[in-house]
């Protein structure tokens, strides 16, 4: 990066830090980063949908609707994230591959699970095996947020199930009483009012999900956790111009402290917002604000 | 090969007794249950010891929150914001290569590079954060007439701790701190996807279900017999912490005890 750089043997330790930390694959290194802000930007509205259809699937007159919602919900109580992860990837993978190949190859005879093997035709291949690298990446990428989207959709529907009940049911009532209908009662009073019941349990959903991007490491995606595990390990000689020992500990330990300045950045923000909606708020939080003023 | 034979082969595979080969091709349902189970002893051992650990840190590091000596409050504070503000993920392996160097400088550290020491020390060190911010909540909200009431009956400092604050604060918490139990197993499965290796394919429970699905390529057998596993294991720490629950409420009339209520939202 810098012209001083081309003899790293030759530098002193200041710069050849400097050199150091500016390859290449140190960019590489830099943009995970931003790939795991794009992740969360895309991530949050994304399972914010997906738990707002949750919810209301959950509180849906229709049994089947609901009896969906509410399972949606409940599964992921008893089991451990990391597990849907690891079984939404593959099966998500295997549903497109295989709903291609029903389009793409009808007369395709033979069984799609042969012993070991899940088998579709060559041109169903999600994606192409012949397409280039960067379509490999973002389906890969993308397939991720799917992923997260789903199993912090179930968090979230949680999260405004809660908040839809716990709009004051003196609310409900008086709607009814002038005559809404379900639907009206449900857009212009539930939907409106439950977001400061929400907003404690979003804002914590937030900070779970900061935590859970290193995750991203096991759907195969050249993230943060990928690259410090690569720059980190011994280099020798032979192979880079800066040969180091085994330093992933500093690197983790960097990664450490991104992820502290980053939780307690939101954690400020999302105070400040907190503060902001409780404002005149009948609720315990906007009493106190009032006693601290008075 | 009739399943009570692989029951015996592979109950207790992954602490090394058995059959020293997992099975590679032709995979019965018989085989992905018991290894699937056998790989559960890992995150039994590790949730219940890090647990009951962590228990006792959490109520020093709790006290040492709501202290008034900015010595014991400052580290406290910094201890629960370093667990519980980063990734746990992130957090085993930093500790693995913390432990793999420090494994050079002197031999004490050696079994700190596997499983079983390393990450539960992490785990421990984890729950004791989380379960102290719980227990500190808890301790802000002890009534204080409980306290006036200790002190006019003349007690003071351990005793007073001992029989009106502590009690006090464990009921309140306790609700939460089933959550944090459960999380707590749950984060378990992290430990083999982290820097920890498996040494001789001896993994935990989804170490086997991972192994299963990547050597079939069909993730709809081991991850669902995973899943099962798993709600019976929370089902089972509902049942102890309800027990617990309801012993630490037994003085109060039925219609004030604190019910349990899961709240899902606790990953780490």
């Amino acid at each position: 990066m810098f012209s001083f750089c081309t003899d790293p043997d030759s530098l002193s330790d200041l710069a050849w830090m400097a050199c150091y930390l500016t390859t290449g694959k140190h960019m590489n290194f830099y943009y995970a980063f931003g790939t795991v802000l794009v992740l969360l930007a895309i991530t949050a509205p994304a399972a914010l949908a997906f738990g707002f259809a949750g919810a209301s699937a959950a509180r849906s007159r229709l049994l089947p609707l609901s009896l969906f919602g509410k399972g949606y919900i409940a599964i992921v109580r008893g089991v451990p994230d990391i597990a849907f992860f690891l079984f939404f990837v593959i099966a998500l993978d295997q549903g497109l591959e295989y709903a291609k190949h029903l389009i793409v190859c009808p007369d395709w005879d033979q069984p799609i699970r042969q012993g070991n093997d899940f088998i579709v035709c060559q041109s169903a291949k999600v994606p192409l095996g012949n397409s280039p690298q960067w379509v490999h990446k973002t389906y890969s990428f993308f397939v991720a947020v799917f992923t997260f989207a789903i199993v912090f959709g179930a968090f979230a529907a949680n999260v405004l199930f809660g908040a839809m009940r716990a709009v004051p049911r003196t609310q409900l009532e008086t709607a009814e009483a002038y005559g809404m209908t379900q639907r009206q009662t449900f857009w212009r009073i539930i939907v409106p009012q439950m977001w400061v019941y929400a907003l404690p349990g979003l804002s914590n959903l937030w900070m779970v999900l900061i935590k859970s991007t290193p995750l991203l490491f096991l759907l195969g995606v050249e993230d943060i956790v990928y690259w410090a595990r690569e720059l980190g390990g011994t280099k020798t000689a032979r192979f880079t111009d800066y040969p180091h020992g085994d330093w992933r500990m500093w690197y983790f330990l960097a990664l450490l402290v991104f992820y502290l300045a980053f939780t307690r950045l939101s954690e400020v923000v999302l105070n400040r917002v907190m503060g902001r909606l409780t404002l005149g708020q009948a609720t315990m939080g906007g009493e106190s604000q009032r006693k601290a003023q008075a | 090969m009739s399943c009570v034979q692989t029951i015996m082969d592979y109950g207790l595979r992954s602490i090394g007794i058995g059959e020293r080969l997992l099975p590679r091709a032709d995979f019965t349902l018989c085989q992905q249950f018991t290894l699937i189970g056998s790989g559960l002893i890992w995150n039994i051992y590790f949730g219940v010891i890090a647990l009951i650990a962590g228990f006792f840190l959490a109520t020093v590091l709790a006290l040492g929150k709501g202290s008034r000596i900015i010595w014991l409050r400052k580290p406290s504070e910094w201890f629960i914001f370093i667990f519980r503000g980063s990734p746990l993920f992130i957090q085993f392996f930093f500790a693995y290569f913390l432990f793999l160097s420090l494994k050079s400088v002197h031999p004490f550290f050696n079994p700190f590079s596997s499983a079983w020491a390393g990450a539960l020390v992490v785990l421990f060190f984890n729950t004791a954060a989380y379960s102290a911010e719980i227990f500190y909540g808890a301790l802000q909200s002890v009534p204080r007439g409980d306290v006036e009431a200790a002190d006019a009956y003349g007690m003071s400092g351990w005793s007073r701790f001992r029989r009106v604050i502590w009690p006090t604060m464990l009921r309140l918490a306790w609700p939460s701190y089933t959550n944090e139990a459960i999380f707590l197993f749950h984060a378990t499965t992290l430990v083999f996807f982290s820097g920890f290796p498996a040494q001789q394919q001896r993994g935990d429970a989804l170490y086997y279900a991972r192994y299963f699905a990547d050597q079939t390529f069909n993730p709809f057998v081991p991850y669902p017999i995973l899943a099962a596993y798993f709600i019976l294991l929370t089902l089972g720490i509902i049942g102890l912490f309800g027990l617990v629950n309801r012993r630490l409420n037994r003085h109060l009339p039925s219609d004030q005890r604190r019910k349990i209520r899961l709240r899902p939202n606790l990953i780490r």
